[in-house]
């Protein structure tokens, strides 16, 4: 049977990255005839002149298109007579470097390309960092646009020995230089008569010959639970996909986090009883006995893998937003998600050079060395022994956004749950951490407690923190508004409801809370119900709420 | 040392992500549209929950158009396995007589794109599975697998969220929705191939028998029902034909063929020259017309 490579190609804009695999599906026939004349028709439509443009195999998106850069990762499917390939397309601009990072965590070898017109550049090195960190170990260095310096194999061996130095820091298993012509079609498919210096494989020959397959069945059994199967009262097993070793009916593991010994009772692979069963198969597993486990234990035979509520860990920054420690995210390491803290940018890492540089803000893209506080206790690996809990994301809890991609560098000890913030307890950081901006809404008016009652309970039930502060007759209004203030730099959503509706009132009280101010005029002759009032009330928290947070979404209640 | 062979890799990829859905999700459904696709979906879906049933329901978009064998084809299934199928149809528009011969690609917008959305929203789904592949078009080749969707089933190609290796975030807001493709990696023949290793049952209209046809614009479409309407001087000829893809029946064009066992079938696909949407006449109608689609909330 035939093996699935899993390959990205990497470089900027004008190394033709899109071009070489476009041409290479091209030229080993394995384009369907219908997509090969919409390429054809594609060209003629096209402002680059009559000649095929391979690259437009690829660049599939219209804004992509009418740019001439390509701004997300494609996917594309081919099969040879020796294997099977997914090839991810990836960006290339800086800019695009987490969309890089998407094709790269997906991939067993990165095809990374430079122009022979240029050499390594900033770039190259930013690729290679990306791949490594992603858990790439192979990778192909394509030494692109040969033809342009006349096959030089001085200028091929100057750029080979350059990228070896770039790379000797990453943990790689193995590297391949090739020269190419992605245009003029050299070693593509076969061996070009042009570079009889170059004794290794074309391309293609390489990537169907190349052996990417890890050890992770030599090592010792590890699952990280995906779900309790439960169909009845009398079967109890634990789903999910063997990430590492192999399992027989028999053997005896240990659960994690609860620590229970317990023996194998029974295999299935998917609906098939089997007597062993190894890694990347999915699978159900009985046990022997009644053990405490659920979605994102652990079942192993690995005594290496550790425990621990916090980390420090290298991340890479997707999200538009600034990283801010103390903000809260949702973590999810293998089938654990739980809540916790970037408490500490420890330094940055200068993502081109590998360089560490002190840094207090990170921004989309870049590389950061920082400390996460959970919750609670997680099971982890190290990311080189063990991708699948050694990797992990952090969600935004407002957006929902995957703002961050991580790898476990190692457990802090000691530290625990109670890891002291490295940073100001602002009011922007009391806020962030219930997940929201602190607002006052001054309900003007009389009988507005009902309408601020129903407001809260609305705004508590959507997982907003509030406090209610209800119109105490004689407490003079400086009073309240200085207690509303407080409870904003609290970081809490303050309810107040004051009898008075007078323009100075308002006024007084809009300049000692200051930011975040909404005033509620309630006219005592208003038709509208309760509900109705509370609704346009909430609406407007939320918008606001929204508005001041650091990414727009659209919200709906 | 074992290896797993390339569908094997597919299988354990696919199960692994209808797991992670049934597992982190409140409300998922898998979409049944009777076609190959589908079939190796609940396919896969009862190998992943088994010995349970697949903790979600079914539901097939019945544009009222398909071929009558496929929805005896989708009852029969479900009856088979057991499983929760439910079948909505946009009954406003089946009032007011939309139909695939006279109103052309606003039928497959009414029929399917807001049939659909008006299911989604009847039952409160928020997760639907998809068996779309990114092999198909150019523009699903750089959708992820997990593909959000705003409040008005809307598709942003431009602001996707960033996916890390397995580590899928299925988290929303109020009002948004999820499209999960497990499929996403699978090509055409991988399908074939898996039907044939597994032994899929799939609807019979992908094998060719004499059926009763008329050639219209290049297409060969088949005469399922008294509603095919027929254009001056087209004559219906009996054909040994079969489909690449199902559908509606006037929209979805056979191709003639001798091909009746899967072996047959997938000796004749596997040696095509052509990609298998070029049957489906909607997509021809203009470069990256899937994508305008997909903004739109078309599957």
């Amino acid at each position: 049977m035939k093996s699935l490579l899993k390959f990205i190609t990497c470089g900027s804009v004008d190394d033709g990255k899109s071009t070489l695999i476009g041409h290479m599906l091209y030229e080993a026939k394995l384009l369907f005839a219908d997509q090969e004349r919409a390429l054809e028709l594609d060209s003629k439509l096209g402002s680059r002149g009559g000649k095929i443009d391979y690259s437009l195999l690829l660049d599939g998106l219209l804004a992509e298109r009418e740019q001439g850069i390509t701004i997300d990762v494609a996917y594309r499917y081919f099969t040879t007579d020796h294997r099977s390939f997914i090839v991810a397309d990836t960006p290339g601009h800086e800019e695009y470097t987490r969309n890089m990072a998407v094709g790269a965590s997906f991939a067993d070898l990165a095809v990374i390309l430079v122009d022979a017109t240029k050499g390594v550049i900033t770039q190259t090195k930013r690729h290679a960092r990306i791949c490594a960190l992603m858990g790439i170990k192979h990778l192909v260095l394509a030494v692109n646009k040969m033809d342009l310096v006349g096959f030089d194999p001085k200028i091929f061996e100057a750029i080979k020995e350059e990228f070896s130095r770039t790379t000797a820091e990453f943990p790689i298993q193995s590297i391949q230089v090739i020269p190419v012509s992605a245009t003029e079609g050299d070693n593509i498919t076969t061996n070009s008569p042009n570079t009889p210096w170059y004794e290794g494989l074309a391309l293609l020959p390489y990537l169907e010959n190349v052996d990417v397959h890890t050890s992770n069945d030599t090592k010792p059994f590890m699952m990280p639970v995906q779900r309790v199967c439960r169909p009845d009262h009398t079967f109890r097993g634990f789903q999910g996909q063997i990430e590492a070793g192999t399992i027989s009916v028999g053997d005896e593991l240990t659960t994690l986090p609860s620590r229970e010994k317990a023996k194998v009772k029974r295999i299935l692979v998917t609906d098939q009883d089997r007597d062993s069963a190894y890694a990347g198969q999915p699978v159900t597993i009985q046990l022997d006995r009644e053990v405490d486990v659920s979605r994102g234990c652990v079942l192993t035979t690995d005594s290496q893998i550790q425990e621990a509520g916090s980390f420090a860990a290298t991340i890479l920054w997707m999200d538009d937003s600034v990283l801010t420690p103390g903000k809260h995210y949702w973590v999810k390491v293998g089938t654990k998600i739980l809540p916790g803290t970037v408490t500490a940018i420890t330094n940055k890492v200068d993502i081109n050079t590998g360089n560490i540089v002190p840094a207090e803000r990170i921004v989309k893209n870049e590389l950061a060395k920082c400390e996460i506080s959970l919750t609670d206790s997680i099971v982890f690996d190290s990311f080189e022994q063990n991708k699948s809990i050694g990797g992990f994301i952090l969600i935004d809890r407002v957006t929902n956004m995957t703002s961050a991609c991580g790898v476990i560098d190692e457990a802090l000890e000691g530290q625990g749950r109670l890891a002291s913030l490295d940073t100001e307890i602002t009011r922007e950081v009391r806020a962030q951490q219930k997940g929201q901006t602190p607002l006052t809404v001054w309900l003007a008016g009389s009988d507005t407690a009902a309408l601020a009652k129903e407001v809260e309970k609305r705004l508590v039930s959507s997982g907003y923190h509030t406090m209610l502060l209800e119109n105490v007759q004689g407490e003079s209004l400086r009073r309240v508004a200085e207690v509303a203030k407080v409870l904003n730099d609290a970081g809490l959503i303050a309810l107040v409801t004051y009898d008075s509706s007078s323009v100075n009132d308002l006024e007084t009280a809009h300049e000692i809370i200051g930011k975040g101010f909404i005033e509620v005029s309630v006219e005592e002759t208003s038709e509208t119900s309760i509900e109705e009032a509370a609704t346009s009330v909430v609406k407007r928290v939320v918008k606001d709420v929204i508005a001041q947070s650091s990414t727009s979404i659209s919200y709906e209640i | 040392m074992q290896e797993l062979t390339h569908l094997d890799q597919l299988e354990a990829e696919a199960i692994y992500i209808i797991r992670e859905v049934a597992a982190e999700c409140e409300k998922p459904v898998m979409l049944y549209s009777i076609g190959k696709d589908s079939s190796v979906m609940l396919h896969l879906a009862l190998k992943a929950f088994y010995p349970e049933k697949p903790p979600f329901p079914f539901m097939h978009i019945d544009t009222t158009w398909k071929f009558k064998e496929m929805i005896e084809f989708r009852d029969r299934k479900a009856k088979e396995f057991g499983i929760e199928m439910i079948v909505h149809s946009n009954e406003e528009a089946i009032q007011q007589g939309i139909n695939p011969f006279d109103h052309g690609s606003a039928y497959t917008d009414i029929m399917k794109t807001q049939a659909l959305k008006q299911g989604l929203d009847k039952y409160g789904f928020t997760v639907a599975f998809g068996g779309g592949r990114r092999d198909e078009e150019k523009s699903r080749a750089k959708e992820r697998i997990f593909s959000f969707r705003n409040k008005n089933h809307a598709w942003d190609p431009k602001n996707q969220r960033p996916e890390m290796w397995k580590l899928f975030n299925t988290r929303i807001n109020k009002g948004e929705s999820i499209r999960v493709f497990p499929l996403s990696n699978w090509t055409e023949k991988d399908i074939w191939q898996y039907i044939r290793r597994e032994n899929i049952d799939i609807v019979p209209l992908y094998s060719a028998d004499v059926r009763p046809i008329v050639n219209r614009d290049g297409h060969i479409i088949m005469v399922d029902d008294e509603r095919m309407k027929l254009e001056p001087g087209e004559k219906v000829e009996m054909k040994k034909i079969r489909f690449r893809t199902l559908g509606c029946y006037p929209l979805t064009g056979g191709v003639e063929s001798d091909a009746v066992t899967l072996d047959e079938i997938i000796e004749e696909t596997l040696g095509a020259v052509s990609s298998e949407r070029t049957s489906r006449v909607i997509d021809q109608e203009a470069a990256g017309s899937m994508e305008r689609r997909k903004r739109e909330g078309y599957f």
